[in-house]
Protein backbone atom coordinates (compact mmCIF):
# COMPACT_ATOMS: atom_id res chain seq x y z
CA UNK A 1 0.00 0.00 0.00
CA UNK A 2 2.69 1.87 0.93
CA UNK A 3 4.66 1.33 -2.01
CA UNK A 4 1.47 1.86 -4.32
CA UNK A 5 1.06 5.49 -3.08
CA UNK A 6 5.09 6.35 -3.84
CA UNK A 7 4.84 4.70 -7.21
CA UNK A 8 1.82 6.59 -8.16
CA UNK A 9 3.85 9.79 -6.64
CA UNK A 10 6.62 9.06 -8.99
CA UNK A 11 3.80 8.86 -11.97
CA UNK A 12 2.89 12.79 -10.78
CA UNK A 13 6.32 14.25 -10.63
CA UNK A 14 6.84 12.80 -14.09
CA UNK A 15 3.75 14.63 -15.29
CA UNK A 16 5.25 18.08 -13.58
CA UNK A 17 8.76 16.92 -14.93
CA UNK A 18 7.44 16.94 -18.14
CA UNK A 19 5.74 20.58 -17.66
CA UNK A 20 8.97 21.48 -16.57
CA UNK A 21 10.85 20.54 -19.79
CA UNK A 22 8.16 21.72 -22.15
CA UNK A 23 6.60 24.76 -20.31
CA UNK A 24 5.17 25.52 -23.62
CA UNK A 25 2.56 23.10 -22.72
CA UNK A 26 1.66 24.64 -19.35
CA UNK A 27 1.72 28.33 -21.30
CA UNK A 28 -0.54 27.58 -23.85
CA UNK A 29 -3.27 24.97 -21.53
CA UNK A 30 -3.60 28.18 -19.44
CA UNK A 31 -3.74 30.48 -22.95
CA UNK A 32 -6.87 29.08 -23.78
CA UNK A 33 -9.16 29.22 -21.10
CA UNK A 34 -8.22 33.13 -20.60
CA UNK A 35 -9.00 33.21 -23.96
CA UNK A 36 -12.19 32.03 -23.42
CA UNK A 37 -12.60 34.56 -20.54
CA UNK A 38 -12.08 37.35 -22.57
CA UNK A 39 -14.07 36.27 -25.92
CA UNK A 40 -17.19 35.52 -24.00
CA UNK A 41 -17.03 38.50 -21.73
CA UNK A 42 -17.11 41.02 -24.65
CA UNK A 43 -17.78 39.03 -27.07
CA UNK A 44 -21.18 37.73 -25.81
CA UNK A 45 -21.20 39.15 -23.10
CA UNK A 46 -22.44 42.68 -24.65
CA UNK A 47 -25.58 41.20 -26.31
CA UNK A 48 -27.07 38.54 -23.61
CA UNK A 49 -29.02 40.47 -21.23
CA UNK A 50 -28.76 39.93 -17.39
CA UNK A 51 -30.25 42.01 -14.52
CA UNK A 52 -27.02 40.27 -12.30
CA UNK A 53 -25.31 42.97 -10.41
CA UNK A 54 -21.97 43.17 -11.39
CA UNK A 55 -23.32 41.87 -15.15
CA UNK A 56 -22.58 38.51 -17.17
CA UNK A 57 -18.83 38.09 -16.10
CA UNK A 58 -20.31 37.31 -12.62
CA UNK A 59 -23.25 34.19 -14.52
CA UNK A 60 -19.70 33.79 -17.10
CA UNK A 61 -16.91 32.71 -14.97
CA UNK A 62 -18.46 30.00 -13.14
CA UNK A 63 -19.16 28.62 -16.31
CA UNK A 64 -16.04 28.97 -18.08
CA UNK A 65 -14.35 27.23 -15.40
CA UNK A 66 -16.21 24.47 -15.42
CA UNK A 67 -16.06 23.52 -19.07
CA UNK A 68 -12.10 24.53 -18.34
CA UNK A 69 -11.69 21.05 -15.65
CA UNK A 70 -14.49 19.22 -17.60
CA UNK A 71 -11.51 19.41 -20.56
CA UNK A 72 -9.52 17.09 -18.06
CA UNK A 73 -10.97 14.22 -19.52
CA UNK A 74 -9.40 15.07 -22.94
CA UNK A 75 -5.69 15.85 -21.78
CA UNK A 76 -6.43 12.55 -19.31
CA UNK A 77 -7.10 10.41 -22.68
CA UNK A 78 -4.59 11.45 -24.90
CA UNK A 79 -2.04 11.77 -22.48
CA UNK A 80 -2.46 7.90 -21.74
CA UNK A 81 -2.57 7.19 -25.12
CA UNK A 82 0.34 8.63 -26.40
CA UNK A 83 1.91 6.62 -23.51
CA UNK A 84 0.39 3.58 -24.70
CA UNK A 85 1.56 4.08 -28.59
CA UNK A 86 5.18 5.00 -27.36
CA UNK A 87 4.96 1.77 -25.32
CA UNK A 88 5.48 3.59 -22.19
CA UNK A 89 2.87 1.74 -20.41
CA UNK A 90 4.30 -1.61 -21.66
CA UNK A 91 7.13 -0.86 -19.92
CA UNK A 92 5.17 0.63 -17.23
CA UNK A 93 3.56 -2.67 -16.86
CA UNK A 94 6.64 -4.75 -16.82
CA UNK A 95 7.76 -2.90 -13.52
CA UNK A 96 7.28 -4.30 -9.99
CA UNK A 97 4.81 -1.65 -9.18
CA UNK A 98 1.33 -1.85 -8.15
CA UNK A 99 -0.77 -1.84 -11.50
CA UNK A 100 -2.94 1.05 -10.11
CA UNK A 101 0.12 3.27 -9.37
CA UNK A 102 0.29 4.65 -13.51
CA UNK A 103 -3.61 5.83 -13.35
CA UNK A 104 -3.74 7.15 -10.31
CA UNK A 105 -0.55 9.18 -10.82
CA UNK A 106 -1.54 10.43 -13.86
CA UNK A 107 -5.37 11.83 -12.33
CA UNK A 108 -3.67 13.30 -9.44
CA UNK A 109 -1.17 14.83 -11.86
CA UNK A 110 -4.07 16.50 -14.43
CA UNK A 111 -5.17 17.73 -11.05
CA UNK A 112 -2.32 19.68 -10.18
CA UNK A 113 -2.55 21.31 -13.51
CA UNK A 114 -6.05 22.11 -12.78
CA UNK A 115 -5.10 23.86 -9.88
CA UNK A 116 -2.42 25.93 -12.06
CA UNK A 117 -5.20 26.85 -14.74
CA UNK A 118 -7.88 27.94 -12.38
CA UNK A 119 -5.61 29.84 -10.05
CA UNK A 120 -4.79 32.02 -13.56
CA UNK A 121 -8.15 32.02 -14.48
CA UNK A 122 -9.61 33.43 -11.10
CA UNK A 123 -6.96 36.23 -12.01
CA UNK A 124 -7.90 36.73 -15.47
CA UNK A 125 -11.93 37.32 -14.40
CA UNK A 126 -11.01 39.43 -11.43
CA UNK A 127 -8.91 41.54 -14.15
CA UNK A 128 -11.98 41.75 -16.19
CA UNK A 129 -14.39 42.27 -13.56
CA UNK A 130 -15.67 39.27 -12.06
CA UNK A 131 -15.91 39.44 -8.42
CA UNK A 132 -17.37 36.71 -5.88
CA UNK A 133 -19.01 38.04 -3.11
CA UNK A 134 -19.67 35.17 -0.82
CA UNK A 135 -16.60 35.03 1.24
CA UNK A 136 -13.34 33.34 1.13
CA UNK A 137 -14.29 30.16 2.44
CA UNK A 138 -17.55 29.52 0.50
CA UNK A 139 -15.30 30.66 -2.70
CA UNK A 140 -12.35 28.21 -1.75
CA UNK A 141 -15.10 25.68 -1.51
CA UNK A 142 -16.51 26.41 -5.06
CA UNK A 143 -13.29 25.64 -6.57
CA UNK A 144 -12.31 22.78 -4.86
CA UNK A 145 -15.70 21.20 -6.17
CA UNK A 146 -14.22 22.23 -9.78
CA UNK A 147 -11.12 20.22 -9.02
CA UNK A 148 -13.21 17.64 -7.77
CA UNK A 149 -15.24 17.83 -10.67
CA UNK A 150 -11.87 17.13 -12.93
CA UNK A 151 -10.97 14.89 -10.47
CA UNK A 152 -13.68 12.79 -11.47
CA UNK A 153 -13.90 13.28 -14.96
CA UNK A 154 -9.87 12.41 -15.08
CA UNK A 155 -11.32 9.11 -14.63
CA UNK A 156 -13.54 9.32 -17.26
CA UNK A 157 -10.77 10.13 -19.43
CA UNK A 158 -8.45 6.89 -18.43
CA UNK A 159 -11.09 4.79 -19.52
CA UNK A 160 -11.52 6.63 -23.22
CA UNK A 161 -8.09 6.56 -23.11
CA UNK A 162 -6.74 2.76 -22.88
CA UNK A 163 -10.76 2.03 -25.02
CA UNK A 164 -9.07 3.90 -28.38
CA UNK A 165 -5.69 3.18 -29.34
CA UNK A 166 -4.87 5.93 -31.53
CA UNK A 167 -4.37 9.49 -29.38
CA UNK A 168 -5.87 11.51 -32.79
CA UNK A 169 -9.03 9.59 -32.20
CA UNK A 170 -8.76 9.66 -28.12
CA UNK A 171 -8.76 13.54 -28.83
CA UNK A 172 -11.96 13.46 -31.07
CA UNK A 173 -13.65 11.12 -29.04
CA UNK A 174 -13.22 13.23 -25.75
CA UNK A 175 -14.57 16.42 -27.72
CA UNK A 176 -17.50 14.83 -28.86
CA UNK A 177 -17.77 14.36 -25.39
CA UNK A 178 -17.63 17.60 -23.43
CA UNK A 179 -18.36 20.15 -25.93
CA UNK A 180 -22.02 19.08 -26.29
CA UNK A 181 -21.70 18.39 -22.09
CA UNK A 182 -20.37 21.97 -21.80
CA UNK A 183 -23.00 24.10 -24.06
CA UNK A 184 -25.94 22.14 -23.48
CA UNK A 185 -25.90 23.61 -19.88
CA UNK A 186 -26.50 26.75 -18.32
CA UNK A 187 -22.92 27.42 -18.58
CA UNK A 188 -23.11 30.77 -20.61
CA UNK A 189 -26.73 31.60 -21.64
CA UNK A 190 -29.97 31.03 -20.09
CA UNK A 191 -31.58 27.28 -20.70
CA UNK A 192 -34.77 28.80 -20.94
CA UNK A 193 -34.29 29.85 -24.79
CA UNK A 194 -33.60 25.81 -25.57
CA UNK A 195 -36.68 23.95 -26.74
CA UNK A 196 -38.68 21.83 -24.10
CA UNK A 197 -37.17 18.24 -24.77
CA UNK A 198 -33.50 19.96 -24.50
CA UNK A 199 -34.22 21.87 -21.57
CA UNK A 200 -34.72 18.98 -19.18
CA UNK A 201 -31.24 17.40 -20.55
CA UNK A 202 -29.61 20.85 -19.92
CA UNK A 203 -31.33 20.52 -16.66
CA UNK A 204 -29.79 17.08 -15.52
CA UNK A 205 -26.81 17.62 -17.31
CA UNK A 206 -23.81 17.31 -14.63
CA UNK A 207 -22.20 20.32 -16.20
CA UNK A 208 -25.46 22.59 -15.61
CA UNK A 209 -25.49 21.43 -12.02
CA UNK A 210 -21.64 22.25 -11.70
CA UNK A 211 -21.75 25.75 -13.08
CA UNK A 212 -24.97 25.85 -10.49
CA UNK A 213 -23.00 24.86 -7.49
CA UNK A 214 -20.43 27.16 -8.50
CA UNK A 215 -22.52 30.56 -8.67
CA UNK A 216 -24.16 29.31 -5.40
CA UNK A 217 -21.24 29.04 -3.56
CA UNK A 218 -19.82 32.65 -5.28
CA UNK A 219 -22.60 34.18 -3.71
CA UNK A 220 -25.19 34.40 -7.49
CA UNK A 221 -28.72 33.54 -7.68
CA UNK A 222 -28.69 30.78 -10.89
CA UNK A 223 -30.37 33.18 -13.60
CA UNK A 224 -29.47 30.96 -15.93
CA UNK A 225 -31.11 27.87 -14.58
CA UNK A 226 -34.42 26.00 -15.09
CA UNK A 227 -37.86 26.93 -14.98
CA UNK A 228 -38.98 23.41 -14.88
CA UNK A 229 -38.50 23.21 -11.52
CA UNK A 230 -36.34 20.20 -11.50
CA UNK A 231 -34.54 18.28 -8.84
CA UNK A 232 -31.14 19.02 -10.30
CA UNK A 233 -32.13 22.81 -10.52
CA UNK A 234 -33.12 23.00 -7.42
CA UNK A 235 -30.35 21.29 -5.71
CA UNK A 236 -27.21 21.68 -7.51
CA UNK A 237 -24.90 21.39 -4.34
CA UNK A 238 -26.14 17.52 -3.74
CA UNK A 239 -26.58 16.88 -7.30
CA UNK A 240 -23.19 17.55 -8.20
CA UNK A 241 -21.86 15.80 -5.28
CA UNK A 242 -23.96 12.37 -6.35
CA UNK A 243 -22.93 13.10 -10.18
CA UNK A 244 -19.40 13.12 -8.70
CA UNK A 245 -19.57 10.22 -6.74
CA UNK A 246 -21.28 7.99 -9.51
CA UNK A 247 -18.19 9.14 -12.19
CA UNK A 248 -16.29 7.95 -9.64
CA UNK A 249 -17.78 4.59 -8.82
CA UNK A 250 -18.18 3.73 -12.18
CA UNK A 251 -15.11 4.84 -13.57
CA UNK A 252 -12.69 3.96 -10.94
CA UNK A 253 -12.82 0.50 -11.23
CA UNK A 254 -13.84 0.00 -14.92
CA UNK A 255 -10.83 1.97 -15.72
CA UNK A 256 -8.39 0.10 -13.36
CA UNK A 257 -9.89 -3.48 -14.62
CA UNK A 258 -9.10 -1.93 -18.56
CA UNK A 259 -5.98 -1.04 -17.73
CA UNK A 260 -5.12 -4.53 -15.55
CA UNK A 261 -6.67 -6.23 -18.53
CA UNK A 262 -5.03 -4.32 -21.58
CA UNK A 263 -3.56 -6.53 -23.42
CA UNK A 264 -5.37 -9.45 -22.64
CA UNK B 1 19.73 -24.88 -14.73
CA UNK B 2 16.93 -23.70 -17.19
CA UNK B 3 16.02 -19.56 -16.72
CA UNK B 4 13.61 -19.43 -19.03
CA UNK B 5 10.49 -22.59 -19.74
CA UNK B 6 7.81 -22.19 -22.15
CA UNK B 7 5.44 -24.93 -22.70
CA UNK B 8 2.79 -25.45 -25.57
CA UNK B 9 2.11 -21.43 -25.33
CA UNK B 10 -1.17 -20.64 -27.44
CA UNK B 11 -2.74 -17.31 -28.09
CA UNK B 12 -5.03 -16.78 -30.50
CA UNK B 13 -6.83 -13.23 -31.14
CA UNK B 14 -10.25 -12.08 -32.52
CA UNK B 15 -12.09 -15.78 -31.35
CA UNK B 16 -9.30 -17.65 -32.70
CA UNK B 17 -9.11 -16.50 -36.20
CA UNK B 18 -5.60 -15.15 -35.76
CA UNK B 19 -3.54 -17.66 -34.01
CA UNK B 20 -0.66 -15.99 -32.95
CA UNK B 21 0.97 -18.83 -31.08
CA UNK B 22 0.93 -22.23 -32.09
CA UNK B 23 1.86 -24.38 -29.17
CA UNK B 24 5.00 -22.65 -29.04
CA UNK B 25 7.85 -24.35 -26.64
CA UNK B 26 11.26 -23.43 -26.04
CA UNK B 27 13.87 -22.42 -23.12
CA UNK B 28 16.71 -20.62 -22.53
CA UNK B 29 19.31 -21.73 -20.15
CA UNK B 30 20.48 -19.60 -17.75
CA UNK B 31 23.10 -16.98 -18.71
CA UNK B 32 23.26 -18.57 -22.35
CA UNK B 33 21.54 -16.46 -25.23
CA UNK B 34 18.68 -17.65 -27.21
CA UNK B 35 17.74 -15.82 -30.38
CA UNK B 36 14.24 -16.21 -31.56
CA UNK B 37 14.43 -15.78 -35.47
CA UNK B 38 11.61 -15.39 -37.32
CA UNK B 39 10.17 -13.00 -39.74
CA UNK B 40 7.26 -10.30 -39.27
CA UNK B 41 4.32 -11.76 -37.83
CA UNK B 42 5.85 -15.41 -36.82
CA UNK B 43 5.01 -14.68 -32.98
CA UNK B 44 8.04 -13.20 -31.87
CA UNK B 45 6.59 -10.37 -29.66
CA UNK B 46 3.57 -12.35 -28.74
CA UNK B 47 6.41 -14.79 -27.23
CA UNK B 48 8.22 -11.97 -25.47
CA UNK B 49 4.92 -10.32 -24.50
CA UNK B 50 3.75 -13.40 -22.88
CA UNK B 51 7.05 -14.30 -21.05
CA UNK B 52 7.55 -10.71 -19.97
CA UNK B 53 3.79 -10.85 -17.90
CA UNK B 54 2.24 -8.38 -20.33
CA UNK B 55 -0.04 -11.03 -22.02
CA UNK B 56 -1.41 -14.25 -20.75
CA UNK B 57 -1.77 -17.38 -23.09
CA UNK B 58 -4.48 -18.79 -24.37
CA UNK B 59 -2.82 -22.18 -22.69
CA UNK B 60 -0.23 -23.32 -21.70
CA UNK B 61 2.54 -22.42 -19.09
CA UNK B 62 5.74 -20.46 -18.81
CA UNK B 63 8.34 -19.84 -15.97
CA UNK B 64 10.72 -16.90 -15.31
CA UNK B 65 13.82 -17.48 -13.27
CA UNK B 66 11.57 -20.89 -11.83
CA UNK B 67 8.77 -18.71 -11.16
CA UNK B 68 5.68 -18.97 -13.22
CA UNK B 69 4.41 -16.22 -15.23
CA UNK B 70 0.53 -16.84 -14.95
CA UNK B 71 0.28 -17.69 -11.42
CA UNK B 72 2.74 -14.80 -9.98
CA UNK B 73 3.48 -12.24 -12.62
CA UNK B 74 4.75 -9.67 -9.60
CA UNK B 75 7.49 -11.91 -8.66
CA UNK B 76 8.42 -12.21 -12.32
CA UNK B 77 8.82 -8.52 -12.88
CA UNK B 78 11.29 -7.99 -10.22
CA UNK B 79 13.99 -9.85 -11.85
CA UNK B 80 13.35 -9.03 -15.73
CA UNK B 81 14.16 -6.08 -17.98
CA UNK B 82 12.46 -5.87 -20.99
CA UNK B 83 13.21 -3.88 -24.06
CA UNK B 84 10.91 -3.56 -26.91
CA UNK B 85 10.89 -2.91 -30.37
CA UNK B 86 10.40 0.97 -29.96
CA UNK B 87 12.18 2.76 -27.28
CA UNK B 88 9.74 2.58 -24.39
CA UNK B 89 11.36 6.07 -22.82
CA UNK B 90 9.51 9.43 -22.13
CA UNK B 91 10.81 11.74 -24.56
CA UNK B 92 10.07 14.56 -23.43
CA UNK B 93 12.05 14.09 -20.09
CA UNK B 94 16.06 14.16 -20.27
CA UNK B 95 17.61 10.52 -19.90
CA UNK B 96 18.99 11.44 -16.76
CA UNK B 97 14.87 12.19 -15.82
CA UNK B 98 14.11 8.88 -17.05
CA UNK B 99 16.75 6.29 -15.35
CA UNK B 100 16.18 8.59 -12.21
CA UNK B 101 12.19 8.10 -12.50
CA UNK B 102 12.05 4.12 -13.41
CA UNK B 103 15.13 3.59 -10.06
CA UNK B 104 12.08 5.04 -8.16
CA UNK B 105 9.65 2.95 -9.74
CA UNK B 106 12.06 -0.01 -8.70
CA UNK B 107 11.90 1.34 -4.64
CA UNK B 108 15.29 1.71 -4.92
CA UNK B 109 15.45 5.36 -2.77
CA UNK B 110 16.38 9.04 -4.17
CA UNK B 111 20.48 8.83 -3.63
CA UNK B 112 20.45 5.36 -5.22
CA UNK B 113 18.09 5.63 -8.04
CA UNK B 114 20.46 8.79 -8.77
CA UNK B 115 23.70 6.83 -8.37
CA UNK B 116 22.39 4.01 -10.67
CA UNK B 117 21.34 6.32 -13.06
CA UNK B 118 24.53 8.19 -13.47
CA UNK B 119 26.56 5.36 -13.66
CA UNK B 120 23.99 3.24 -16.52
CA UNK B 121 24.79 6.74 -18.31
CA UNK B 122 28.60 6.21 -17.87
CA UNK B 123 28.26 3.17 -19.17
CA UNK B 124 26.10 3.53 -21.93
CA UNK B 125 28.44 6.47 -22.95
CA UNK B 126 25.50 9.39 -22.59
CA UNK B 127 26.58 11.43 -20.05
CA UNK B 128 26.92 14.28 -22.12
CA UNK B 129 23.41 14.11 -23.86
CA UNK B 130 22.05 13.15 -19.90
CA UNK B 131 20.31 16.58 -19.89
CA UNK B 132 18.93 16.59 -23.00
CA UNK B 133 15.50 15.78 -23.55
CA UNK B 134 15.27 12.61 -25.20
CA UNK B 135 13.43 13.57 -28.56
CA UNK B 136 17.08 15.21 -29.70
CA UNK B 137 18.87 12.38 -29.38
CA UNK B 138 19.61 9.70 -32.64
CA UNK B 139 18.27 5.88 -33.02
CA UNK B 140 21.26 4.31 -31.67
CA UNK B 141 20.99 6.73 -28.48
CA UNK B 142 17.30 5.86 -27.37
CA UNK B 143 17.76 2.52 -27.79
CA UNK B 144 20.65 2.49 -25.54
CA UNK B 145 19.01 4.58 -22.78
CA UNK B 146 15.95 2.15 -23.06
CA UNK B 147 18.33 -0.44 -22.56
CA UNK B 148 19.58 0.89 -19.58
CA UNK B 149 16.23 1.65 -18.42
CA UNK B 150 15.65 -2.15 -18.49
CA UNK B 151 19.31 -2.71 -16.03
CA UNK B 152 18.45 -0.77 -13.43
CA UNK B 153 18.32 -3.63 -11.28
CA UNK B 154 20.55 -5.56 -12.78
CA UNK B 155 17.69 -8.07 -14.21
CA UNK B 156 18.33 -11.85 -14.21
CA UNK B 157 16.56 -12.37 -17.12
CA UNK B 158 16.64 -10.06 -19.76
CA UNK B 159 14.17 -9.60 -22.60
CA UNK B 160 15.24 -7.81 -25.92
CA UNK B 161 12.82 -7.40 -28.47
CA UNK B 162 13.82 -6.61 -31.97
CA UNK B 163 16.57 -4.58 -30.13
CA UNK B 164 17.94 -2.91 -33.52
CA UNK B 165 14.68 -3.14 -35.85
CA UNK B 166 15.35 0.36 -37.69
CA UNK B 167 18.38 1.38 -37.08
CA UNK B 168 21.59 2.66 -39.09
CA UNK B 169 24.04 0.22 -39.47
CA UNK B 170 26.28 2.32 -36.85
CA UNK B 171 23.59 2.10 -34.14
CA UNK B 172 23.20 -1.77 -34.76
CA UNK B 173 27.21 -1.95 -34.24
CA UNK B 174 26.98 0.16 -31.15
CA UNK B 175 23.86 -2.12 -30.03
CA UNK B 176 25.28 -5.09 -30.61
CA UNK B 177 28.64 -3.90 -29.04
CA UNK B 178 26.79 -3.46 -25.77
CA UNK B 179 24.86 -6.79 -26.12
CA UNK B 180 27.45 -8.22 -26.16
CA UNK B 181 29.24 -6.99 -22.99
CA UNK B 182 25.84 -7.61 -21.07
CA UNK B 183 26.02 -11.06 -22.09
CA UNK B 184 30.03 -11.12 -20.39
CA UNK B 185 28.70 -10.30 -17.24
CA UNK B 186 26.21 -13.15 -17.83
CA UNK B 187 22.55 -12.13 -18.39
CA UNK B 188 20.74 -14.74 -19.44
CA UNK B 189 18.96 -12.97 -22.97
CA UNK B 190 16.44 -14.23 -24.66
CA UNK B 191 16.92 -11.62 -27.96
CA UNK B 192 14.12 -11.62 -30.84
CA UNK B 193 15.71 -10.75 -34.50
CA UNK B 194 14.40 -10.51 -37.89
CA UNK B 195 18.21 -10.10 -38.61
CA UNK B 196 19.94 -13.64 -39.43
CA UNK B 197 22.95 -11.84 -39.44
CA UNK B 198 22.08 -10.28 -35.85
CA UNK B 199 21.00 -14.09 -34.38
CA UNK B 200 24.53 -15.77 -35.47
CA UNK B 201 26.72 -12.69 -34.09
CA UNK B 202 24.69 -13.13 -30.30
CA UNK B 203 22.79 -15.65 -30.06
CA UNK B 204 24.29 -19.15 -28.09
CA UNK B 205 21.28 -20.88 -29.62
CA UNK B 206 18.84 -20.16 -32.16
CA UNK B 207 15.08 -20.81 -32.27
CA UNK B 208 13.49 -20.10 -35.53
CA UNK B 209 9.70 -19.57 -35.46
CA UNK B 210 7.80 -19.28 -38.17
CA UNK B 211 3.59 -19.54 -37.40
CA UNK B 212 3.23 -19.19 -33.99
CA UNK B 213 5.66 -22.12 -33.70
CA UNK B 214 9.32 -23.31 -33.35
CA UNK B 215 10.51 -25.27 -37.04
CA UNK B 216 14.19 -25.52 -35.91
CA UNK B 217 16.24 -25.06 -32.65
CA UNK B 218 20.35 -25.58 -32.38
CA UNK B 219 23.57 -23.22 -32.68
CA UNK B 220 23.78 -21.34 -35.52
CA UNK B 221 26.59 -24.45 -36.94
CA UNK B 222 23.82 -27.16 -36.39
CA UNK B 223 21.17 -25.42 -38.66
CA UNK B 224 23.51 -24.73 -41.31
CA UNK B 225 24.54 -27.92 -41.00
CA UNK B 226 20.81 -29.17 -40.97
CA UNK B 227 20.38 -27.32 -44.87
CA UNK B 228 23.21 -28.92 -45.83
CA UNK B 229 27.28 -29.17 -45.78
CA UNK B 230 30.12 -26.76 -47.18
CA UNK B 231 30.12 -26.12 -51.19
CA UNK B 232 33.78 -25.79 -52.81
CA UNK B 233 33.72 -23.01 -55.29
CA UNK B 234 36.07 -22.40 -57.99
CA UNK B 235 36.44 -19.41 -60.15
CA UNK B 236 38.77 -20.13 -63.16
CA UNK B 237 39.36 -18.51 -67.04
CA UNK B 238 36.69 -20.11 -69.53
CA UNK B 239 39.74 -21.51 -70.99
CA UNK B 240 39.94 -23.92 -67.78
CA UNK B 241 36.50 -24.47 -67.02
CA UNK B 242 35.95 -27.88 -68.61
CA UNK B 243 39.51 -29.31 -66.77
CA UNK B 244 38.70 -27.89 -63.49
CA UNK B 245 35.07 -29.17 -63.55
CA UNK B 246 36.80 -32.87 -63.84
CA UNK B 247 38.92 -32.09 -61.10
CA UNK B 248 36.16 -30.67 -58.72
CA UNK B 249 34.14 -33.83 -59.51
CA UNK B 250 37.12 -36.30 -58.46
CA UNK B 251 37.54 -34.72 -55.29
CA UNK B 252 33.96 -33.80 -54.38
CA UNK B 253 32.65 -37.35 -55.64
CA UNK B 254 28.68 -34.98 -56.04
CA UNK B 255 26.98 -33.05 -58.17
CA UNK B 256 29.00 -30.28 -60.12
CA UNK B 257 27.32 -27.50 -60.93
CA UNK B 258 28.69 -24.40 -62.75
CA UNK B 259 27.52 -20.76 -63.33
CA UNK B 260 28.73 -19.97 -66.48
CA UNK B 261 28.20 -16.14 -66.29
CA UNK B 262 30.47 -16.03 -62.97
CA UNK B 263 32.63 -19.11 -64.71
CA UNK B 264 32.13 -20.30 -61.20
CA UNK B 265 32.22 -23.91 -60.31
CA UNK B 266 31.05 -25.56 -57.02
CA UNK B 267 29.96 -28.72 -55.00
CA UNK B 268 29.31 -30.24 -51.92
CA UNK B 269 32.31 -31.43 -49.94
CA UNK B 270 32.69 -33.47 -46.88
CA UNK B 271 35.95 -33.33 -45.99
CA UNK B 272 35.86 -29.24 -46.07
CA UNK B 273 39.42 -27.88 -45.78
CA UNK B 274 40.97 -31.05 -47.04
CA UNK B 275 39.12 -31.13 -50.17
CA UNK B 276 39.96 -27.76 -50.68
CA UNK B 277 43.88 -28.46 -50.54
CA UNK B 278 43.29 -31.35 -52.80
CA UNK B 279 41.55 -29.29 -55.41
CA UNK B 280 43.96 -26.41 -55.14
CA UNK B 281 46.89 -29.14 -55.76
CA UNK B 282 45.13 -30.83 -58.43
CA UNK B 283 44.42 -27.12 -59.93
CA UNK B 284 48.41 -26.47 -59.42
CA UNK B 285 49.19 -29.78 -61.21
CA UNK B 286 47.78 -28.84 -64.20
CA UNK B 287 48.70 -26.02 -64.42
CA UNK B 288 45.39 -23.93 -64.08
CA UNK B 289 45.49 -20.81 -61.90
CA UNK B 290 42.29 -20.30 -59.95
CA UNK B 291 40.64 -16.84 -59.98
CA UNK B 292 38.90 -17.12 -57.21
CA UNK B 293 38.69 -20.22 -54.47
CA UNK B 294 36.76 -20.82 -51.19
CA UNK B 295 34.65 -22.85 -49.14
CA UNK B 296 31.05 -21.91 -48.64
CA UNK B 297 28.71 -22.44 -45.46
CA UNK B 298 25.50 -22.02 -45.99
CA UNK B 299 23.95 -18.79 -44.65
CA UNK B 300 21.29 -18.12 -42.08
CA UNK B 301 19.59 -17.25 -45.08
CA UNK B 302 19.44 -20.59 -46.76
CA UNK B 303 18.86 -21.99 -43.45
CA UNK B 304 15.37 -20.43 -43.18
CA UNK B 305 14.82 -21.24 -46.74
CA UNK B 306 14.82 -24.52 -46.48
CA UNK B 307 13.42 -24.79 -43.25
CA UNK B 308 10.40 -22.51 -44.25
CA UNK B 309 10.40 -22.30 -47.99
CA UNK B 310 10.21 -18.25 -47.71
CA UNK B 311 12.73 -15.98 -47.14
CA UNK B 312 12.87 -14.33 -43.58
CA UNK B 313 12.39 -10.98 -44.26
CA UNK B 314 9.09 -11.69 -46.30
CA UNK B 315 6.57 -9.13 -44.60
CA UNK B 316 3.50 -10.89 -43.63
CA UNK B 317 0.30 -9.66 -43.36
CA UNK B 318 0.04 -9.72 -39.37
CA UNK B 319 -2.31 -7.98 -37.48
CA UNK B 320 -1.35 -9.65 -34.57
CA UNK B 321 2.52 -8.90 -33.51
CA UNK B 322 1.74 -4.90 -34.29
CA UNK B 323 -1.68 -4.87 -32.39
CA UNK B 324 -0.47 -2.75 -29.21
CA UNK B 325 2.88 -1.76 -30.71
CA UNK B 326 3.87 2.35 -30.94
CA UNK B 327 2.55 4.40 -33.53
CA UNK B 328 3.66 8.39 -34.50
Amino acid sequence: MKNAISDALVITKRQLLQLARVPEVLIFSTIQPVMFVLLFRYVFGGSISTDQPGGYVQLLMPGIFVQTVAFTLAATASGLAEDMGKGLIDRFRSLPISRSALVVGRTLGDSLLNIVVLAVMGIAGFVVGWRPTSGLPKVMLGFLFLLLFGYALSWTGIFVGLSARDARVVQNVSFIITFPLTFLSNAFAPTTGMPRPLQYVAEWNPVSTMVAACRQLFGLENQFGATAGSFPSEHPLEMSLIYMVLIMVIFVPLSVRKYKNSSK
Amino acid sequence: MKSVVAQHLIKTYRNGEVRALDDLSLDVEEGTVLSVLGPNGAGKTTTVRILATLLSPDSGNATVGGIDVIKHPEKVREIIGLSGQYAAVDETLTGWDNLVMFGRLYHLGKQASINRANELLERFSLTESARRPIKTYSGGMRRRLDLAASLIVRPKVLFLDEPTTGLDPRGRQEMWGVIEELVKDGVTLLLTTQYLEEADQLADEIAVIDHGKVIARGTSDVLKKQVGGERLEVVVESAHIKATMEIVAKVSGDKVSLDEALRQISAPVSTGATALIEVLRALDTAGIHPLDVGLKRPSLDDVFMSLTGHVAEEVVAAPVDKKKKGRK
